[in-house]
């Protein structure tokens, strides 16, 4: 099956023919993992969060897990407190019996406990403590990514929702958020690490036996550089981590496969710009590639006209006449500004088309730009409603 | 910059996708106006800048990518945390041939990403060794302009001795980081900030400018980019934006110019005008959010279609015409 078809047959095509409709309800009913993602700044956060709130007044008891979300929309979800649990979110109407818990994922913790699930407490406090650790849980690249999954991970197992959604972080390539954990297990587990610690592990024997010229030269010239106490740290940190290692490990093998088991599905957001969709065109063909299930593509943020009986040329051209008459101001504006509006639709619709061409069987789902930013439930509810109405696109 | 005389060091972030790598580009050749020579460099691999001025991909070494207007030199390089470190190696222990070595066990690579902060001070240093460079008993840049991180990041980026200080206590990766400091935490350096009239990085902005000074680092300009003129009358944007437009003088106009009647049309129209007035007024209160921080403030127009080399061009004059130099 190439690339493409296997993308048709994932959005849910059940004979491989293009069909484009993708009924959001349904899959907010039927799936038990929803993941956004996209590149910088397109609206995952938003999206996954009107999804929840949606499938939540649907009556399925549902969590969304955020990240850094703009601070009005946390405000308004009542995530105010960074303690890494989810909270119910008032103003939800459960009427349906469901509920919506949200909570933000706070990277550093969520590594915490990691440490602390694997390791005695004795080692667990040594690795907190280790230099580090502490940079390692704080910033390097793919962290984030590694830990959001983490929680997913920890929420799936405690069973209490039958749906999860989760926003992804703010990467500037949506590839990152596939490719970043393995580059942090890669680098825990590397070849040159192993090499490092083999001195503490094996009691030197190791050491010697991989002790070629280039290695000797390497530890002698990198301890030159970054100095011995912190390849001393690093040494000691790998070593304590060693024991835990294979349970992380195992544990984020686990939490990826979950990313491919049926029930979850994959949200690919974009705004109408070419930079955002090409992003995303990479991302669809990579989920094909890996076999997880893809639902559709979330355009975000159109600006369709509301006045599609008035082309554009004829706007223009009685906009100038009304300037050069100075009959009113007003309305040449308002034609001026239809006129603009009329041609960024039309450049949304082409880029949208674009992508289309080269991925004829993934649904598009169009949102609408709203006037403010989406920063309060009805908001979330409007951006859902889009959502929903938007099958065909 | 007229704002910032004597600064050698611009450094440009901003929230994702804001525009940095264009308005890094736009600043170098403003600055590089009437016969400068401008470094424009790229820190993060993702040659950003080559596709921008339609080059081939940017290297270790500089290139000139452009002439700025009324003469004057953009060069331009993708700065590299392992061309970097074997240069740092080949200055300070005559490596030679095991350099090459070294690379291609991959112990380069591991030792750039062996703590996070150190590629970021192998980076800075590389970017201070340009601005320190002398050539013909002058220096040999006017000025330095760095396509930086976003805000998420910058903070960590350019504090490269809080950051590394506390893994390597000792050696010459600690000295670098300190010398480093030395220049970004001086008043030849500024970092500027570009954002959009836009919730998050309007907030992003604000906490970069807190987090930054916290660090001890020089915060230079906000730079507003694809801004766009309000095309109501001025009289007009607050009511339409409560949805209080004239719609009797709406239909006068339409009239006026031949259109036929139809209220399907009127309707469409009102709300496309009150959507943009809405836009128009949270526009408004970005702004004065970003007064809040009280730095020096350009603006930049958005080009319809994108930026292309003509634009870039377009976007310099832009600061030039506000006072950039
Ligand atoms: N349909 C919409 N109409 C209007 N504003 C929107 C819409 N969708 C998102 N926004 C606004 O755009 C901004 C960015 O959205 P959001 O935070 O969801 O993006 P993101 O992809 O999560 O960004 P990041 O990559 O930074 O995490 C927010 O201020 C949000 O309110
Ligand atoms: N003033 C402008 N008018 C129109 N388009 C613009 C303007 N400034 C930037 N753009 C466009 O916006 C997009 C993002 O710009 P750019 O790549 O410079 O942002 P960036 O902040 O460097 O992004 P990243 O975070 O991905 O590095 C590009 O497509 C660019 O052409
Ligand atoms: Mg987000
Ligand atoms: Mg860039």
């Amino acid at each position: 099956m190439s690339a493409r078809a296997a993308a048709g047959a994932e959005a849910g095509t059940v004979d491989g023919t293009a069909d484009l409709t993708v009924d959001i309800d349904a899959v907010l009913d039927r799936e038990s993992v929803v993941v956004c993602c996209g590149s910088g700044g397109v609206g995952k956060t938003t999206t996954a969060a009107a999804l929840a709130v949606r499938a939540a007044e649907r009556g399925r008891r549902v969590a969304v897990l955020t990240i850094d979300p703009a601070r009005r929309l946390a405000q308004a979800m009542g995530l105010t407190e960074l303690d890494n649990t989810p909270r119910r979110v008032a103003g939800i109407d459960e009427s349906a019996g469901g509920e919506l818990d949200a909570m933000m994922l706070d990277m550093k913790r969520t590594f915490d406990e990691v440490v602390a699930t694997h390791a005695d407490p004795e080692r667990a406090q040594a690795i907190l403590a280790n230099p580090f650790y502490q940079s390692l849980s704080s910033s390097f690249a793919g962290t984030q990514e590694y830990m959001a999954m983490e929680k997913l991970g920890q929420l799936k197992a405690a069973g209490l929702y039958d749906l999860i959604v989760v926003d992804t972080p703010p990467t500037r390539n949506a590839l990152d958020f596939l490719d970043a954990p393995q580059r942090l297990s890669r680098f825990l587990d590397g070849r040159m690490i192993r090499v490092l610690v083999a001195p503490a592990r094996a009691g030197g024997r190791a050491y010697v036996k991989v002790l070629s010229v280039g290695i000797g030269m390497f530890t002698s010239v990198l301890a030159k550089i970054v100095g011995m106490q912190l390849l001393r740290d690093l040494s000691t940190f790998v070593a304590a981590l060693e024991t835990m290692f294979g349970g992380f490990r195992e544990r984020a093998e686990a939490t990826y496969e979950l990313l491919k088991r049926p029930g979850t599905t994959f949200i690919v957001v974009a705004a109408p710009e070419r930079d955002a969709l090409r992003e995303a065109s990479y991302f669809v063909e990579r989920l094909a590639e890996e076999s997880m299930p893809l639902t559709g593509l979330v355009l975000n943020r159109v600006h369709p006209t509301r006045a599609p009986g008035l082309s554009g040329s004829r706007s223009l051209a009685v906009a100038e006449m009304l300037t050069d008459s100075g009959a009113s101001p007003l309305t040449a504006a308002v034609l001026q500004l239809h006129a603009e509006r009329i041609a960024l639709a039309a450049r949304e619709q082409q880029l949208k088309a674009r992508f289309t061409s080269a991925h004829p069987h993934v649904p598009v789902l169009e949102v609408l730009a709203q006037a403010t930013d989406v920063h309060d439930l009805s908001g979330l509810r409007e951006v859902g409603a889009s959502l929903a109405a938007g099958a065909a696109g | 910059m007229s704002d910032f005389p004597g600064v050698r060091l611009h450094v440009v972030s901003g929230k994702g996708g804001t525009g940095k790598t264009t308005v890094a580009a736009a600043l170098a050749l403003a600055l590089a106006g009437g016969g400068r020579r401008v470094l424009l460099a790229e820190v993060e691999g993702r040659q950003g800048i080559a596709q921008l001025f339609d080059c081939p991909p940017l290297g270790y070494d500089e290139r000139e990518v452009a002439v700025a207007p009324h003469g004057g030199d953009v060069l331009a390089m993708a700065v590299e945390p392992e061309q970097a470190l074997l240069e740092y190696l080949d200055m300070f222990y005559k490596l030679g041939r095991a350099g090459r070595a070294l690379k291609k066990m991959g112990a380069i690579d591991f030792a750039t990403t062996i703590a996070p902060g150190i590629a970021d001070v192998l980076v800075t240093g590389k970017i201070k060794e340009a601005v320190i460079r002398r050539e013909g008993g002058r220096p040999a840049y006017d000025a330095v302009v760095m396509d930086a991180p976003p805000t998420g990041r910058i903070a960590r980026f350019l504090n490269v001795n809080s950051e590394v200080v506390g893994l390597a206590r000792m050696g010459p990766i600690h000295s670098q980081a300190q010398s480093v400091m030395t220049l970004l935490a001086s008043a030849h350096t500024a970092v500027h900030l570009v954002t959009l009239l836009e919730e998050m990085p309007v907030q992003e902005t604000v906490d970069a400018v807190g987090q930054l000074t916290k660090a001890g680092l020089p915060v230079g300009a906000v730079i507003v980019n694809m801004t766009r003129e309000p095309i109501l009358p001025a009289d007009a944007l607050v009511a339409v934006a409560e949805g209080r437009l004239d719609t009797a003088e709406l239909r006068r106009g339409l009239r006026a110019g031949g259109l036929p009647k139809s209220p399907s049309i009127e309707e469409g129209l009102v709300a496309e005008a009150v959507d943009h007035a809405q836009r128009v007024a949270l526009e408004e209160t970005e702004r004065d959010e970003l007064a809040r921080v009280d730095r020096p403030t350009y603006e930049l127009p958005l080009l319809e279609g994108g930026v292309d080399l003509g634009g870039l061009y377009r976007l310099a004059g832009a600061l030039a015409a506000q006072g950039v130099r």
